[in-house]
């Protein structure tokens, strides 16, 4: 490494030699530049939007990479955390909406127009903590992560795991769909919770707004992908990795493997539930169809794109999977099933660690062989630059390095 | 609630039947120069000299694309019509179609584009009420226009959307009324899919059953959408004997709920059976044989004999093939693009303001269920009628009301 | 209740204990082939609702033939469609098991993927072909009438002859299962895919023909399910989270699990909506198989192996 680094004393191979040996770090400073810069100064406010959406999802994807990437529980319910996270937050933007003099026409006003229809006459009781903002910031993370707690004690100490743990978490999402379908009186049923306009009487759906929370999104979906890669980086992440492959070592080796699974799921239960929060203030609803099985296995999807073990992948996955659906669709409506079907069984056997094993397999390959040929050129040159532009090359370079 | 139940000249019905080839045949493209583009369009759509361009926005795939499938051609067969007339204000007509693939943040996300990106005159689309709610914000911050065709709860009156459908009151009243007298029923069982249209529905019907017919509910059930072993449900039934049960199952459900009816002995020769879920769409899929008898009431059935649907139903069927049915819901959506045409021409303009301004009792004489006028609060004028199942997938029409006042917000029943 | 006599409680019991065996058919029928296919392969196939739908497509299409070219068999050919219903399913599974799931035996939970994958891909050929409204094949009326031992008492006669496929299914499915070589290969294959190989047998042939088994039965399970649900691209979805929940609930890989738990699903299901309402019965019936989960969380008939 260092006779390398000594070869390439120009600020190109400088920086290359830089990014090798610090390859999370860059990852991270490229996934950065992506999402705060190059996003926001290529597209309108309507595209960033979406983008913003997709971002949101993307707190899924990086959660499945912690607890089944890393830990091997897969989840197939994590739609469960994202809806009740953002639940959580409708509820609080719907009781601003709410306000006496714009709801009058009610026969009760001040309640949510949902329960005035259904002969609710009073707010119920498990609303009422959501009238504070506070109360619904603590409510976000902690009500996704405490039901979290719940399943995980049951299924973990018991050594529920597996192709069990999936399908029973498939099936608390279908029951938490059927009841909140099913109260719509509490909920708003199969409509969801709509027409959100302010957050302490600042409108989000200003075009202000959406640039603002497009950040606020993507500074916290940074903030997570950090987090989560040093916690995994930690004796944490390695237990897990190891629980994976051989978890009656870890047993053995004196570890409650429950508990390490607990705290993975609860992890990611609780990043999904930002995600949720993020997405009702960006799209400004919250449907129960988020909540059922379908968009669950979708945010899988997104986590296997982009290699179901590496948490950048997680983002670009994410954004791959959803442009893919975005574009298909609006471009050959009839196909996009066919697109997308193809996607999850070409991800699953061809590239079945995605992007970032794509990216390990490939384009490490190619990055190595760009480094080699930047260097002998370099060094006939005697440090001319190859192309007009020598940073654009390593820009290029890193960025596919990252994907 | 009868003065609602608002008389309408019978007048004016045989007029529009009258005059509906004159306004087909009619070209109107002669005076695109008497509008320049400048003048027609001061908001920015996309209108050009030559094109108007509008959105269609249903869901093509997915669980509710069964449904769906019909509005998307009905709106295509009027929009080709108009077309073909020369268009609207001499500019023709250009969709862009999206799909909202059964999920409602994705018909969010897509009205956005086609209002944003597209800037798109109109918007013909959505189908449950659930995707409606989603993109109505849409609409109303980006005043965009939406003609939307389903019969559906009510509770909801936008400057930015027209509904062509029926709202609550006007689909559920003058049919139980007609039960009540034509059947002579006095016990209802009410059943219906767990959302919201059928608890508003049936919690409408309860009070009217209840307070206007002085009738009795003996059981109000409500089953999961998709729902397919309805096997104890008919033993309820069985135990409560009804005069007469008022359905509202929707989609996969409907086609379990009758064929285990039928199986189960609980046919119309033994139950009286009203529902305002089935129309020739889901008899498709259900079976005619197994819902023959039963009533249905809506506002439209192919069936119905007058020289305007005589012709849509041809049109229909030489566009989409003689095995082709059109159902309540198809119809309303013929109807978006027509008012929408008439709207603009009367305002002389695309603008939304304008076209919104100049909407309220506009007239539709061509419209295959006869007449139907706008009312100041977005809904159509119409009728209600109660048709006979058929065998062959077909409804017989044994009656229709005068024209109903919509009313999206019916005071007593909420 | 007043006005009801006694024969009439009685004529209800009857019936409602009719219609819990008749669901617990539906349920079994459809859980049989995800039983073999997940239960004895550990594979997880999420399309399992649309090979039902491949039956329930190809009795619609016998239905229109029978119709328009052979009018004498009206009343018979449902009989037929149930058969190749099962061929027809059983080979598209044959082709999927050769293109997809032969790569992925090792995998169980990566099977979920890529079969989740190939379910939005054939509802979209369904679509394609069949268009996305629903159809209805023409059942002939004798199937769609109903038994009346006494007066008060219908007994649907679809609902009997889906009981009797499963009974003739389940059975068929035992002996092969536990009275044949091959089923002895099969049950070999599952304990000890090496030692199996080892011993001689073709494990790759084995695996190839139970999961086009697992898929042909469903194929007679959509069959059956056009004389009590619908015919659409989207129709089998309806019945996958059920039928994996019995499946789970019985432990994956005891048959007698799977018969007894949708046994008890059915019963729960079909008592709790009687004397409730559909939502709430959906839910606690749920709620209830989400609890005995978490006591024995693999299933009620799970055979006892250290993990």
């Amino acid at each position: 490494m260092s006779s390398e680094t000594k070869t390439n004393a120009s600020p190109l191979g400088k920086l290359l030699a830089f990014a090798q040996a610090n390859r999370e770090l860059t990852s991270f400073l490229v996934l950065s530049a992506l999402l705060l810069v190059l996003f926001p100064l290529t597209m309108g406010i309507f595209r960033l939007n979406l983008v913003g959406k997709y971002l949101t999802y993307a707190f899924v994807a990086l959660g499945l990479v912690i607890c089944w990437g890393y830990g091997g529980i897969l989840s197939l319910g994590q739609g469960v955390f994202f809806g009740l996270g953002g639940y959580c937050m409708a509820m609080f933007l719907k009781l601003e909406a709410s306000d006496p003099q714009s709801t009058s026409i009610q026969s009760t006003p001040g309640i949510p127009d949902f329960m005035d229809w259904n002969q609710l006459t009073a707010l119920p009781g498990f609303w009422k903590p959501f009238q504070s903002l506070w109360a619904t910031f603590i409510a976000v993370p902690l009500i996704p992560a405490l039901l979290a707690l719940l399943v995980s004690v049951a299924m973990f100490k018991r050594r529920v795991g597996g192709v069990y743990f999936a399908i029973i978490t498939q099936a608390v999402a279908a029951i938490l769909s059927i009841l909140i379908i099913g109260q719509q009186g509490y909920t708003g049923g199969v409509n969801g919770i709509t027409d959100l306009k302010t957050l302490k009487g600042w409108d989000i759906r200003s075009d202000s707004a959406k640039y603002i929370l497009y950040f606020a999104n993507a500074f916290l979906l940074l903030a997570g992908v950090w987090v989560s890669s040093r916690m995994l980086k930690s004796k944490v992440g390695r237990l897990l990795l190891a629980m994976r492959d051989r978890e009656d070592r870890v047993r053995f080796s004196g570890y409650d493997v429950a508990n390490l699974k607990t705290f993975a799921f609860v992890f990611a239960a609780v990043l999904s539930a930002i995600g949720g929060a993020m997405f009702t203030l960006q799209v400004g609803f919250m449907s129960p169809s988020f909540v059922g099985i379908v968009p669950s296995i979708e945010m899988v999807i997104c986590a296997a794109v982009g290699g179901r073990d590496s948490v950048f992948g997680a983002v670009y996955g994410t954004l791959l999977v959803n442009f893919g659906k975005t574009f298909f669709s609006e471009i050959f409506p009839e196909l996009w099933l066919f697109m997308i079907g193809a996607l999850f069984i070409g991800v699953v056997m061809v590239f079945p660690n995605g992007l970032a094993g794509l990216n390990r397999q490939k384009v490490m390959g190619a990055w190595e062989g760009l480094r080699t040929l930047v260097s002998k050129v370099r060094g006939r040159n005697k440090g001319t630059p190859l192309l007009p532009d020598g940073s654009a090359v390593a820009g290029g370079a890193t960025l596919k390095n990252d994907l | 609630m009868n003065k609602s139940l608002h008389v309408f000249g019978r007048r004016a019905l045989s007029c529009g039947l009258s005059s509906l080839a004159l306004a087909l045949a009619l070209p109107t493209g002669a005076y695109a120069a008497d509008y320049p583009t400048a003048k027609v369009n001061t908001t920015g759509l996309a209108v050009t000299d030559t094109e108007v361009v509008v959105g269609q926005l249903h869901s093509a795939t997915g669980t509710m694309a069964i449904s769906e499938t019909g509005s998307i051609q009905a709106e295509r067969l009027a929009i080709d019509e108009i077309n073909a007339a020369g268009g609207i204000l001499g500019r023709k007509i250009k969709i862009i179609q999206e799909d909202g693939a059964s999920d409602w943040p994705n018909f969010a996300e897509k009205s956005k584009k086609l209002l944003i990106s597209d800037k798109v005159a109109a918007v013909f689309g959505c189908w449950t009420s659930a995707s409606r709610k989603a993109v109505l914000p849409v609409f109303e911050k980006e005043n965009g226009l939406l003609y939307y065709p389903t019969f559906y709860e009510g509770l909801e009156q936008s400057k930015n959307v027209f509904y062509t459908g029926q709202e609550a009151t006007q689909q559920i009243l003058a049919g139980l009324d007609w039960l009540v007298k034509e059947k002579k029923a006095k016990t209802f069982f009410l059943i219906g899919s767990d959302y919201i249209w059928p608890r508003t529905s049936n919690k409408i019907a309860r009070k009217h059953i209840e307070n206007v017919l002085k009738g009795t509910v003996v059981g109000e059930e409500y089953y999961p959408l998709g729902h397919t072993q309805f096997g104890s449900l008919i033993n309820k039934i069985k135990l409560k004997k009804p005069d007469a049960i008022y359905a509202i199952v929707v989609g996969g459900s409907n086609v379990s709920f009758y064929k285990q009816l039928k199986a189960a002995g609980v046919t119309s020769a033994k139950q009286t059976l009203l529902t305002i879920s089935v129309t020739e769409d889901e008899m498709l899929g259900i079976g005619g044989e197994n819902v023959e008898g039963f009533y249905a009431a809506m506002k439209y059935f192919q069936s119905l004999d007058n020289p305007n649907n005589k012709e849509f139903v041809k049109k229909f069927k030489a566009k989409y093939g003689k095995d082709a049915v059109i159902g309540d819901v198809t119809q309303a959506a013929y109807l978006g693009p027509w008012l929408w045409k008439a709207a603009v021409e009367k305002a002389g303009s695309f603008d939304v303001d304008k076209v919104v301004a100049a909407s309220p009792n506009i007239e539709l004489k061509t419209a295959p269920e006869g007449y139907v006028k706008i009312h100041p609060n977005h809904h159509l004028w119409s009728k209600l009628r109660v048709g006979q199942a058929l065998a062959n997938g077909q409804f017989k029409v044994l009656y229709e009301s005068d024209l109903i006042e919509p009313n999206p917000f019916p005071k007593g029943y909420q | 209740m007043d006005s009801l006599s006694m024969s009439e409680l009685w004529a209800i019991f009857v019936m409602q204990s009719f219609n819990g065996l008749s669901s617990f058919s539906v349920l079994l029928l459809m859980a049989l082939g995800l039983a073999i296919i997940f239960g004895q392969m550990g594979v997880i196939n999420m399309a399992h609702g649309e090979f039902l739908t491949i039956g329930a497509y190809t009795t619609f299409v016998l239905s229109e033939v029978s119709q328009r070219w052979m009018p004498w068999m009206q009343g018979s050919y449902f009989i037929l469609a149930v058969v190749v219903s099962f061929f027809i399913a059983a080979s598209v599974g044959l082709l999927v098991e050769h293109l997809m799931i032969r790569h992925l035996y090792r995998r169980p939970l990566d099977t979920l993927l890529a079969t989740w994958g190939l379910s939005l891909i054939m509802q979209q050929v369904f679509r394609s072909v069949f268009g996305a409204k629903e159809v209805s094949a023409t059942l002939p009326d004798w199937l769609m009438g109903s038994v009346q031992p006494t007066e008060s008492i219908d007994i649907p006669i679809n609902g009997l002859l889906v009981m009797g496929l499963t009974l003739l299914m389940t059975a068929g499915v035992f002996v092969g299962l536990f009275k044949t070589r091959w089923g002895v290969w099969v049950r070999a294959t599952t304990q000890n895919r090496v030692m199996a190989g080892a011993a001689g047998i073709n494990t790759r042939r084995i695996d190839k023909y139970t999961f086009a088994l697992g898929c042909g039965l469903a194929g007679v399970a959509g069959a059956a399910f056009t004389t009590i649900g619908s015919t659409g691209p989207t129709s089998g979805s309806l019945y996958i989270v059920d039928t994996f929940l019995v499946v789970v609930f019985g432990g994956a890989e005891s048959l007698v699990g799977t018969i007894a738990s949708a046994f008890s699903i059915a019963q729960a299901q079909s008592t709790s909506e009687f004397f409730l309402t559909g939502s709430t019965a959906k839910v606690l019936t749920l709620l209830a198989v989400i609890l005995i989960l978490m006591l024995r969380p693999h299933g009620l008939f799970s055979i006892r192996v250290r993990r």
